[in-house]
């Protein structure tokens, strides 16, 4: 740490028009050495990524003061350059990887074509020859079959191949300095794993300085090595990873820890008692036609949703959490009636709903309401906030102006806003604050159960903190069922009693969170809890044992034909766990350790072969 | 992709199907051919012998199977007026209205792409409102108005251009122009627009992260991009003008094409000529239209991907 920074970044100062982004920020950033830039939206973080790239005044920025410096060959002050030095720099000396890698990437060009761009405009290279490099490039980030890699378009690949594509096309030309903003937020958890394992081996081989920025706790003690704070524009602390999560000094970095949730801090106990269900799930399945059949040909289904059966009792929140594409949403969806069950039964409060009609089942949809992931998204911009939060109540039963008026200014005060704020309109209030609308709105029917899909996911980790809390007091004075669904499984611990896993369309692990956490038995599961970044330094992943993914069932299977069935399998009163058949569920309750020895290994969740039977 | 030319091809059948009636019904709407064929001097007897010849006497109904049965033999008529198959007629008049058609296109789309580009790139700029003012200026100028001062300057003032007719390529120009008008004006606006979506597409930001030139992000991330989008609209638009603006442009210039005949035919109530025109018309629309949906599947990789599927 000792030898001469990298990149010096002195006193910058950043504007958006008379807006004030950052100011007075320095740190260093040395050879081999990776610096997190940390903080809430509206920091300034990724103001400060463009910013060294000189691409902030194309985004309507521009550099009020401040130097930022490039040692090197030829070292550069990279405040002062024009935009024609600067191009020789950008995707050579600095490169940057963003967040999100669905968009990141030009849709017609192919991703051969736009890796080998990079090659030719910075090392001459002549097309073929960068075609060779880009397959290289593909190789050194570990994509499969790379070949063929260089004729897909972007969409052909899921956003963790992406993802890795960016960082070979970032990487093309060995730069010196990487800016990685975001990188892994919109992947799933045990792809973010893995593309963070990629940039800490592809640093330690080439040696470059990472700046990596984020808004995660757990993914900075994961990577970082030094870490600085950023809060509004200002530079709150920095310091080395260990000393920031040890002893953190500025009240901020304090809260900052204390709002991040924490895997192993302990659930809500789950509610005492066999209360009659409020939600009762069995066997359900939900299929969506992708092709229709033709003479000679069957058509497709994807099975979303297969056989899942689950409980929820008045008062309780269960945790609902799995991967992009594992089914959660369309099993939300199933559950308030939204999409067709192809199979099984849904009752809530004791009365089958799966075979109603649009009309016997719209009494019936004030019982249930939900909450949506975007808080700018799910309410409407022309309507004032006493008629949004109002509007289910007004649709059940008409009620007067007075009424709904009256009625607004109880909603907004019981979920902590003012009674005042009725005649602004959404865009007039924060993230936090809209989903709080949001909760209003459900809350206006005095539903029994509210569906809150990723509702906390869009939020900065102290805002998410306010709303779980809010959750939690709405509950206990309300006694109303939450179906919490959610990709962080941090998050799930602190609000829910009960905990369901879905995996490729199936729950393959239910239970008390704090027993399911424990004592994970499903090998997906266990992949899942072992993919959670830490947010402690001294328990980083590369002393964790890495778990291969389980091989998963196929969805898309020909009209008429079913995915194999499963059973659930009890491994205490209470914790449920997927098993194919009798012979896999024998493993079930021995300790991960011992099963690995018994043969059946986490890998598979396919059945055990008569050979690993005769081991056991 | 068998399917989905099968059910291009059934949807083009139908869209077919659905005009040729509408055509048949509509000419019958527009008064009795008889009266204009007669002329003066005709007796009761010889109109009763042209009714009947012309099966005019009979329930529309019967007319229109009559109708639909000859379309299917390939019988489309003759002219009330000359006399010749309407096949003739209306074939000879294609090729002079694809060519002005073409030209139009040309001279659109060498102009509005530019055009909206530049109107994009410097939005903030004086030059970007420029460009936007010239595009506003073609929608607020009907092709007619157009068309008549342009031969009130061009040809009765300075003398430069013929007015009728397609003899030279000169004859082109102020015909070409006068339908090109409108179009340049939609096509900039979607230009500007397909591009300025473009431009703030995440992508172009990786491009200039990268390194690349300014006018090399524009080129090939952007207009690459964009240029998606306006296939779909340079369909629309060029299918609305083969139907619409050829009628106009090509009678006041009295150009030989399918236009003008349709106009002369209406005139003179040639129910088989305008007819046999209308459709010729119709089926090109529903051709153009079909070819760019092809077009715009397989520039898109998104797309062509299903495409094969």
């Amino acid at each position: 740490m000792s030898r001469a920074p990298l990149l010096s970044v002195q006193n910058l100062s950043l504007a958006f028009g008379s807006h004030t982004a950052l100011s007075g920020l320095s740190f260093d950033i040395a050879r081999g050495e990776t610096v997190a830039l940390v903080g809430e939206s509206g920091s300034g973080k990724s103001a400060t990524a463009l910013a060294l790239m000189r691409l902030i005044e194309r985004e309507g920025g521009r550099l009020t003061g401040g130097r930022i410096h490039l040692e090197g060959e030829d070292p550069i002050e990279i405040t002062a350059l024009d935009q024609r030095r600067m191009q020789q720099v950008r995707g050579n000396r600095i490169s940057m990887v963003f967040q999100e890698p669905m968009t990141a990437l030009n849709p017609v060009m192919t991703l051969g074509e736009q890796v080998a761009e990079v090659l030719r405009l910075h090392q001459g290279l002549d097309r073929l020859t960068a075609l060779r490099a880009a397959h290289d490039a593909f190789e050194r980030v570990n994509i499969p079959e790379p070949a063929r890699r260089l004729t897909q378009y972007p969409h052909e690949l899921s956003g963790g191949l992406r993802q890795r594509v960016m960082i070979a096309m970032a990487l093309a030309c060995q730069p010196d300095l990487l800016i990685a903003d975001e990188p892994t937020t919109a992947l799933d958890v045990t792809t973010q794993a893995e593309i963070l394992a990629l940039i800490k081996r592809l640093q330690t081989e080439s040696g470059m300085a990472v700046l990596f920025i984020t808004h995660d706790m757990g993914v900075v003690a994961e990577i970082a090595d030094r870490v600085v704070v950023l809060r509004q524009g200002q530079q709150i602390e920095t310091g080395p990873v260990e000393q920031i999560f040890a002893d953190p000094q500025a009240d901020y970095t304090r809260t900052l820890m204390a709002a991040t949730p924490k895997l192993g801090s302990g659930a809500p106990r789950p509610l005492p008692g066999t209360a009659k269900p409020l939600l009762e799930v069995d066997r359900l399945s939900v299929r969506f036609p992708v092709t229709r059949s033709m003479p000679g040909r069957p058509g497709l289904d994807y099975h979303a949703v297969n056989n899942v059966s689950l409980t929820l009792r008045p008062g309780e929140t269960l945790g609902l959490v799995g991967e992009s594409g594992c089914g959660k949403s369309t099993l939300a969806r199933t559950l308030l009636g939204l999409e067709h069950a192809a199979g099984g039964r849904v009752r809530i409060e004791g009365q089958e709903i799966t075979r109603l009609t649009a009309h016997e089942l719209r009494p019936l949809r004030s019982r249930m309401q939900m909450v949506f992931q975007d808080p700018f998204a799910s309410l409407n911009p022309r309507l004032p906030v006493w008629d949004l939060i109002t509007e289910p109540a007004h649709i059940r039963a008409p009620m007067s102006r007075a009424e709904r008026r009256a009625m607004a200014g109880e909603l907004l005060e019981r979920v902590g806003l003012e009674a005042e704020a009725m005649d602004r309109f959404p865009h007039q209030f924060s993230g936090g604050q809209r989903q709080r609308l949001c909760i209003c709105r459900a809350l206006s029917v005095r539903p029994a159960l509210i569906v809150a899909d990723e509702a906390v996911s869009a939020l900065d980790v102290s805002v998410a903190r306010q709303i779980t809390d809010l959750i939690a007091r709405l509950q206990k004075e309300d006694g109303v069922s939450f179906l919490f669904i959610s990709h962080d499984i941090a998050v799930v611990e602190r609000v829910c009693h009960r905990i369901a896993v879905m995996w490729a369309g199936q729950v393959v692990e239910t239970g008390p969170t704090e027993e399911v956490l424990r004592n994970p038995q499903h090998p997906y599961t266990q992949r899942l809890l072992a993919a959670v970044p830490v947010p402690d330094p001294a328990r980083r992943h590369d002393e964790r044992p890495d778990i291969t993914a389980p091989e998963a069932p196929k969805l898309l299977l020909p009209s008429g034909e079913a995915p194999a069935p499963y059973e659930m399998v009890a491994v205490s009163d209470e914790h449920f766990v997927a098993a194919r058949d009798r012979a896999s569920a024998l493993l079930i309750g021995m300790p991960p350790a011992k099963r690995r020895e018994a043969g059946a290994g986490s890998a598979t969740s396919r059945g055990v072969s008569a050979s690993q039977l005769d081991r056991v | 992709m068998l399917n989905y030319l099968l059910r291009t091809a059934l949807r083009m059948f139908l869209t077919f199907f659905v005009i040729v009636t509408l055509v048949f019904f509509a000419t019958r709407l527009s008064g009795n051919a008889i009266d204009y064929l007669a002329g003066e001097g005709m007796t009761e007897h010889d109109r009763e012998i042209l009714i009947r010849y012309y099966a005019l006497d009979r329930p529309i109904l019967d007319q229109y199977l009559a109708f639909l049965h000859a379309f299917l033999d390939g019988n489309f008529g003759l002219s009330f007026i000359e006399r010749r198959p309407v096949i003739d007629i209306v074939f000879e008049r294609l090729w002079p209205s694809a060519q002005l058609l073409l030209s139009a296109i040309g001279v659109t789309l060498l102009v509005s792409l530019p055009l909206g580009v530049i109107a994009a790139i410097w939005r903030k700029h004086w030059l970007g409102s420029a460009a936007m003012i010239v595009a506003f200026l073609g929608y607020a100028v009907p092709n007619f108005i157009l068309a008549v001062v342009m031969v009130l300057v061009f040809s009765y003032w300075l003398n430069w251009l013929p007015v009728v007719g397609n003899g030279t390529p000169l004859h082109f120009i102020m015909p070409t122009l006068a339908m090109a008008g409108v179009l340049i004006a939609a096509l900039t606006r979607f230009t500007r627009n397909a591009m300025l979506d473009v431009l703030g597409q995440d992508f172009m930001r990786t491009a200039r992260a990268k390194g690349l030139p300014e006018r090399e992000v524009i080129v090939q991330h952007g207009m690459r991009n964009a240029a998606i989008t306006l296939l779909s609209v340079i369909g629309l638009q060029v299918a609305g003008l083969a139907a619409s603006g050829s009628v106009v442009v090509e009678s006041i210039f009295a150009w030989p094409g399918i236009g003008d005949l349709l106009v002369s035919s209406a005139i003179r109530r040639d129910y088989p000529v305008l007819q046999f025109g209308v459709i010729t018309v119709a089926v090109a629309v529903i051709l153009i239209n079909a070819a760019i949906d092809l077009a715009y599947a397989w520039a898109d990789p998104r797309l062509r991907h299903q495409l094969k599927g």
